[in-house]
């Protein structure tokens, strides 16, 4: 982490969430602290409860119980549900970015790709038309794509460009906090290694805090610091990302360690 | 002289739930401390466990009981009970590794993986790649292999290049896993000469070699681990 | 026997004229927000202004004086209607003389005149959504005034000038009115939005088919959206009414032959006959003999 570790305040306090979909578990009982600059994975498979922890953690979704803590830009203690509509939607806007695993859902596909990265930009008030663009160029050079694209809609986009782009557009306001799901589902292999780099050298460069999704363990162990392994909706074990991998205690963690296919 | 590195009462063991839950016990009780400048050499046959000492050390394995202590920025950190982000500030500033094999990421040039260590220690990036091929040059790795990725090199390459990325900083503990395993006698005595450098700047050592020669030209201890070993169940 | 006996005063029945009332008063209480309202059946069809006329069918009085204009013209087929409409159903006196006036109902233009305190323009609106061609859902549209969330406005203005270089909306172009509330003006050009600024008039809008009413009341900020470095401005015309020699106004063109001939000339009919009754005289224009 190139984050400046002498802060001593976490930025995320996560206390016995859950969340039931009728009498349906979602996830139970998860509690934890993010520190700024942490990247944590959230690992399991599917029916796991991962992506409901993530909703949960995002207010996407109301939980059933529990608290989620947040430490604002001024530096106030938030509950995240307790926020107004209108409070969270900025914060949504501003501080925090959420990547989804299928990028049409992040992105306006209707509009430029500059346009998209710009967004955010005049969401908060910038009204200068050249120094929006030059942002959106800067953005689109940073994510590796050509700048002669900035006005092409992501219709046209391939898969791993239009993941690119939306993580542009969420990182363009500098969010101190990125959620991503399954940020490289569906991609090829050989793009997933970009992206997983790219990401891996922003979040350093930005000492971005992030909550990753994945069921991949090997995207878990390049991008966190520490891991989350989810089974049932329950967290079943947690701790150092190359710990849990190297040296997993629970015999669920074990199994998933061993059925990694060797290339 | 303050104690680098106080293991007191390290204890592990393995239960393989994929297997019946099969208990393997790998050390127990394990007592010894380097102190800086001294290069203490962990000995004994395959197995024995001195792999997973090491990596007990790094906080990359889990630890059953006892205490494995660290002067840490002038205090003593037990990390067998650390938090991960305790571990992990450890490892930036004060535990250096140089693992067995190197774990290759992809489009990140040897350069770059040597550089990270000072990189994210907040030292400036063309100064670390400065650094870093200072160090690639003098163990012999040749030039036009600097900006490829790892994955692609021999594993005599790759050594080099994890030796490289363990030996830039100047972390005061510093752990060795057959560090000369796949390297000629040339760059074998270009690591013997970097542990002996190390070791006046009063970095303290603890490291595996099966190379005699090595061990011998190193060592100021060797601590047979089956000393460790573990009594058997009936 | 009365063949109008049968409708009560201006076609709508007094309940429908309070409920729209209602929600005129609220609409001139918060300058700029659409109200929605329960559009009746009218007899033109959907498109044809029902929002205007409701508009006007509730505030219209025996004493008032109703001028009609489409595209600034009194005398094109829906001006006419409608003010035939009006001078059935209420029996009131009607102008094509904007000055004369009390209610102006208009589709698509502002008349040149500035109007005074005591004159009230009622628009007819297609779509009262300034957001709805980027974001299609209304309850996104409306937490999005709810909550002043106007980024996606400017993502419009973004494209155009990405697109064509500069804001390439001439007509609908949005403002925000007392700092508030995006609007869309109706499908008036560009040029006129000026107008409707700090206005001594009472602006109504009305869309029926949307069922949405808004209002914008006298003395009232109405500033047109746009970039620091790419400032609004409104159209400029090369050269002045063929017939009546008017600059600084919204001309139309006028085809006058298949071989591509063609003549400029005031969109707003009744200012340029005005002009002409005084005097003046453009490049195709024929000088009037007397004054009227």
């Amino acid at each position: 982490m190139s984050q400046d570790m002498s802060m001593q305040e976490p930025l995320l306090k996560v206390d016995n969430l859950t969340k039931y979909y009728g009498s349906r578990l979602g996830c139970a009982d998860v509690s934890f602290e993010l520190w700024p600059g942490e990247v944590l994975a959230i690992v399991g498979e599917s029916g796991s409860g991962k992506t409901t922890l993530l909703n949960s953690l995002s207010a996407t979704l109301e939980p059933t119980s529990g608290q989620t803590h947040y430490r604002m830009r001024d530096g106030a203690w938030r509950n995240i549900y307790d926020l107004s509509e209108a409070e969270r939607r900025f914060l949504v806007r501003t501080d925090w970015g959420f990547v989804h695993q299928n990028p049409a859902d992040g992105l306006r596909m209707t509009v430029s790709a500059g346009a998209n990265v710009g967004e955010r930009l005049m969401a908060v008030g910038d009204r200068h038309y050249g120094h929006i663009r030059e942002t959106a160029l800067d953005w689109l050079g940073r994510v590796e794509i050509a700048a002669d694209r900035i006005d092409d809609q992501p219709r046209s986009f391939s898969g791993g460009m239009r993941q690119r782009l939306q993580i542009a557009r969420n990182l363009v306001t500098g969010p101190r906090l990125v959620f991503m799901d399954e940020p490289t589902g569906g991609l090829d292999v050989s793009v997933q290694a970009r992206l997983l780099d790219l990401l891996r050298g922003l979040v350093g460069e930005l000492g971005l805090a992030a909550i990753v999704v994945t069921h991949d363990l090997a995207v878990a162990r390049l991008l966190s610091h520490r891991m989350m392994v989810m089974k049932d909706g329950h967290v079943i074990e947690a701790g150092l990302t190359d710990r849990v991998l190297d040296d997993p205690r629970e015999p669920y963690t074990q199994l998933l360690v061993s059925s990694i296919l060797q290339v | 002289m303050m104690t680098a590195l106080t293991v007191k009462n390290l204890s592990k063991t393995f239960t393989m739930h994929l297997r019946d839950g099969v208990v393997l016990p790998v050390v127990e009780n394990v007592n010894f401390h380097v102190q800086p400048g001294e290069c203490v050499v962990l000995g004994g046959p395959s197995g024995a466990g001195k792999s997973s000492i090491l990596k007990m050390v790094y906080g990359n394995y889990g630890v059953d009981a006892g205490s494995i202590v660290i002067q840490h920025h002038g205090a003593a950190v037990d990390l067998a009970t650390a938090d991960p982000r305790t571990v992990l500030t450890l490892r930036r500033d004060s535990i250096g590794y140089v693992s067995q094999f190197l774990r290759t990421v992809p489009r990140v040039s040897a350069l770059d993986v040597v550089a990270e260590p000072l990189v994210i220690r907040g030292v400036d990036k063309g100064e670390a790649q400065d650094r870093a091929r200072a160090l690639l040059a003098r163990l012999n790795l040749p030039e036009r292999l600097w900006s490829l990725p790892p994955a692609t090199f021999s594993g005599g390459e790759q050594q080099r290049v994890n030796i490289a990325r363990g030996f830039i900083t100047d972390h005061p503990v510093l752990l060795l896993d057959e560090p000369t395993a796949s390297l000629d006698a040339t760059n074998r005595a270009v690591v013997v000469a970097m542990i002996g450098e190390k070791k006046a700047q009063g970095v303290a050592l603890l490291g595996i070699f099966h190379d005699e020669e090595v061990r011998e030209a190193v060592a100021d201890r060797i601590l047979d681990v089956t000393a460790f070993a573990p009594e058997l169940a009936a | 026997m009365n063949a109008v006996a049968q409708y009560n005063f201006a076609y709508l029945d007094e309940q429908t004229k309070r409920m729209i009332r209602r929600a005129i008063l609220k609409a001139i209480a918060i300058p700029g927000y659409q109200v929605p309202f329960s559009s009746r059946e009218m007899p033109m069809p959907y498109g044809w202004g029902t929002g205007g006329v409701q508009v006007t069918a509730s505030i219209i009085g025996p004493d008032d004086v109703l001028k009609v204009i489409d595209q600034g013209a009194d005398d094109t087929t829906n001006a006419v209607s409608i003010r035939a409409f009006f001078a059935k159903v209420a029996q009131v006196a009607t102008t094509t003389h904007t000055a004369e006036a009390t209610i102006i109902q208009t589709r698509h233009r502002i008349p040149e005149k500035k109007l005074g305190a005591g004159q009230i323009l009622v628009y007819q609106v297609p779509i009262p959504e300034p957001l709805r061609f980027l974001e299609p859902r209304e309850t996104e549209t409306r937490k999005m005034h709810a909550l002043e969330e106007y980024g996606l406005m400017h993502v419009k203005l973004y494209e155009d000038i990405a697109r064509h270089g500069r804001i390439a909306t001439t007509y609908a172009y949005p403002v925000k009115v007392e700092g508030r509330y995006v609007m869309d003006p109706s499908p008036t050009p560009k040029f006129d939005n000026p107008k409707m600024h700090m206005s001594e008039a009472l602006q109504l809008f009305g869309a029926g088919r949307e069922h949405r009413i808004y209002a914008v009341p006298p003395h009232t900020q109405v500033v047109s959206l746009d970039f620091e470095d790419h400032p609004f401005a409104i159209q400029h015309f090369e050269q002045p009414c063929a017939l009546c020699g008017a600059e600084q106004v919204y001309l139309d063109e006028v085809i006058l032959d298949d071989q591509g001939g063609h003549m400029y000339v005031c969109s707003d009919t009744d200012n340029c006959e005005e002009r002409r009754a005084a005097g003046h005289v453009g490049t195709l224009g024929v000088a009037q003999e007397a004054a009227e």
